[in-house]
């Protein structure tokens, strides 16, 4: 099911969560809201979800004008970031629970619907469970399954609100090989809501990243970490270093001095260079970026030195092979391989 | 390991030290003898002071039984009413953001602030002789004061903030997460209500209940009022006991007493057995989450 939203503004007591967010999300595709805490990614999820209305906009699932129409008849499954199981039913009842609650019409015989519960129980790897209550369960287990039960209903879309925020680090890991296997497997078009970039690379087809309830770019995984289309992107995703610069003569300059960097484009004035402190290559000699090591630390295998740079008013961070001689006021060149330079306004 | 004189020395932080244990076990074992256990017990041993014979003979009165009777309708009136009452005010606080909320918490809250006989004289003026609605409805054959009607209103206004001041808290906590769920699983209103909001509040409920429904069938100042105290008719059973306590038929009224006692012992034990019937799934729905 294509899922589109066109033009959606959303107000809370007049302040805006939303502003004018257009998205279109292709039929089958796992795809990631991405952004800080406050950038509007869980109201937009739940706008499409039904759980509230939009202020201005429409949203379209396939040709179908879904705006006004109740959660109910929208046909989601909706995954919430604590769960919400229904703490009175067992296992099996949750996950019965959608199909149970049909009007007798399209309700299949209690047989067909246990069955299929048990099935659903075996996908997501917790047969034997089924007359367990939900706080017997670890939080893993739980949010699995919260999934079984929001896919009994056969959803057109599948929504989930944090799905793994609850959960620590290693349950995490595990989870998200886990769902994008039974993705895969099942085909259901799924939006998911995440602050963890890794997670958003990692597990997305396409990633929506959000600020401030507006998106910043909508790409794959690869588009947006390698082109990021704002300061605020390179800044999320990933590691970045960034330096205020001046562009003159098709040059990026830093304190009056060339840096060996060619201006991309016809434009002349501030700027700030963004780059990643692992994408340095270090030069011995020619115009460079250099700097006075004023602090350095062991990340993994890398070590990551602060540099200053321009007599101490700048600071960036590179990473250099943990080996490297680099002691604290030795002098570093360095150029970055690859770089974005974002103009500064006014 | 430490060895075991070691480790009988190390205690948990939060637990005192075995005399101050008993200290606070005996003064609370003392305090509830005193107050509630020496009371209840008299009340029994007055009523069976001259034998059974007489405790049946003074149930078997015509007032005592007519005294009863209303009490228990009133309590079946006002009750059912104020659960209704409670889970709608308790559901709008709990789960809608409105203005005036606070206000409304506050409002729930005045019965217990006011006197009871306040309660009652307030009906006293709104349906009273010199009122405007009392005439009204008289002339549609619709008594109020000194009648049924009036001590069922009285009942209610006492008794409506029980439901919803147990309910309100535990509707907070909870959140509308799980009618979220529902909802998004297809489930309608109504659905949603009996289904999963009523199981998450039952036990809550239950006891609301049983708090509303003791005072009900105690309330004294506020029916006092409003009853008129026409024997056999607007008397309920705290009524009549006062009536023959003061009329010195102290076997009479302490035989009442007793019965009215032994209806909430009833309702505690209900409520026990309730709890322990349900032990298991009260302990797998309540911890985590």
């Amino acid at each position: 099911m294509e899922v589109r939203v066109a033009n959606v503004r959303k107000e809370f007591d007049r302040f805006p969560a939303l502003h004018d967010i257009s998205l279109d999300i292709r039929s089958g595709e796992l795809i990631a809201l991405l952004g800080p805490s406050g950038s509007g990614k869980t109201t937009l999820l739940r706008l499409i979800a039904g759980l509230e209305a939009p202020t201005e906009g429409a949203i379209y699932f396939g040709e179908e004008d879904a705006s006004y129409k109740s959660v109910q008849e929208r046909n989601v499954g909706f995954v919430f970031q604590h769960y919400a199981l229904f703490r009175h039913m067992t296992i099996l009842e949750n996950i019965s629970f959608g199909l149970k609650v049909r009007p007798s019409a399209t309700r299949p015989p209690k047989g067909e619907i246990r069955r299929r519960a048990l099935e659903l129980l075996d996908l997501v790897q917790l047969s034997g469970l089924e007359k367990r209550y939900p706080n017997q369960l670890s939080g893993g287990q739980r949010q699995r399954v919260a999934l079984a039960r929001a896919l009994a209903i056969e959803p057109r879309v599948l929504l989930l609100d944090e799905p793994f925020g609850a959960l620590d680090a290693q349950v995490r890991r595990e989870l998200r090989k886990w769902l994008r296997e039974i993705h895969d497997n099942t085909n259901h078009t799924t939006v998911f809501v995440t602050h963890d970039q890794e997670e958003a690379l990692e597990l997305a087809d396409r990633l929506v990243v959000m600020s401030q309830g507006m998106i910043e770019q909508v790409g794959s995984p690869d588009d947006v970490y390698d082109k990021p289309n704002s300061p605020f992107v390179f800044g999320f995703i990933g590691e970045s270093s960034y330096l205020p610069v001046e562009v003159e003569n098709k040059e990026l300059w830093v304190g009056g001095r060339a840096i060996g960097l060619p201006a991309p484009d016809e434009t002349t004035g501030a700027a700030l260079l963004y780059f990643r402190p692992h994408d340095v290559e270090l030069v011995e000699d020619g115009a460079a970026l250099a700097g006075v090591v004023a602090a350095s630390r062991r990340v993994g295998g890398t070590r990551r030195v602060e540099l200053e740079i321009g007599g101490g008013k700048e600071r960036v961070e590179i990473d250099l092979p943990f080996d490297h001689p680099a002691g604290e006021k030795s002098r570093i060149a360095f150029r970055p391989k690859r770089w974005r330079l974002f103009p500064v306004k006014g | 390991m430490p060895s075991s004189a070691a480790q009988r020395r190390v205690r948990a932080a939060t637990s005192e030290s075995r005399p101050v244990q008993w200290v606070l076990i005996g003064i609370s074992l003392v305090f509830i003898a005193v107050i509630l256990v020496l009371p209840l017990t008299t009340v029994f041993a007055e009523a069976f002071r001259r034998g059974p014979d007489e405790f049946l003979k003074a149930l078997a009165d015509k007032d005592a039984q007519a005294a009863i009777r209303l009490t228990l309708l009133v309590a079946a009136i006002s009750v059912p009413l104020n659960i209704v009452f409670g889970v709608c005010a308790a559901w709008a606080i709990a789960k809608y953001e409105f203005k005036g909320k606070a206000f409304l918490i506050t409002l729930i809250d005045l019965p217990f602030s006011v006197s009871p006989v306040i309660s009652g004289l307030v009906y006293v003026l709104l349906f009273g002789a010199g009122s405007m609605l009392g005439p009204w409805l008289r002339s549609y054959g619709i008594e109020v004061l000194f009648a049924v009607p009036g001590i069922v209103l009285a009942t209610i206004f006492v008794t409506f903030p029980f439901v919803a001041r147990e309910l309100i808290p535990l509707m907070q906590v909870q959140g509308t997460g799980d009618e979220e769920a529902a909802i998004s699983l297809g489930a309608n209103g109504w659905q949603t209500f009996w289904r999963v909001t009523l199981p998450n509040i039952k036990w809550g409920l239950l006891y609301g209940v049983l708090l509303c429904n003791a005072r009900a069938m105690g309330e004294f100042g506020a029916v006092t009022v409003v009853s008129g105290r026409i024997r056999g008719q607007t008397t309920t059973m705290p009524l009549q006991i006062e009536i023959l306590y003061n009329e010195y038929n102290a076997v009479a009224a302490f035989s009442l007493a007793a019965m009215l006692a032994l209806l909430a012992l009833v309702t505690l034990v209900l409520k026990s057995i309730l709890e322990w019937r349900f032990g298991d799934e009260l302990a797998a729905t309540n911890g985590g989450h």
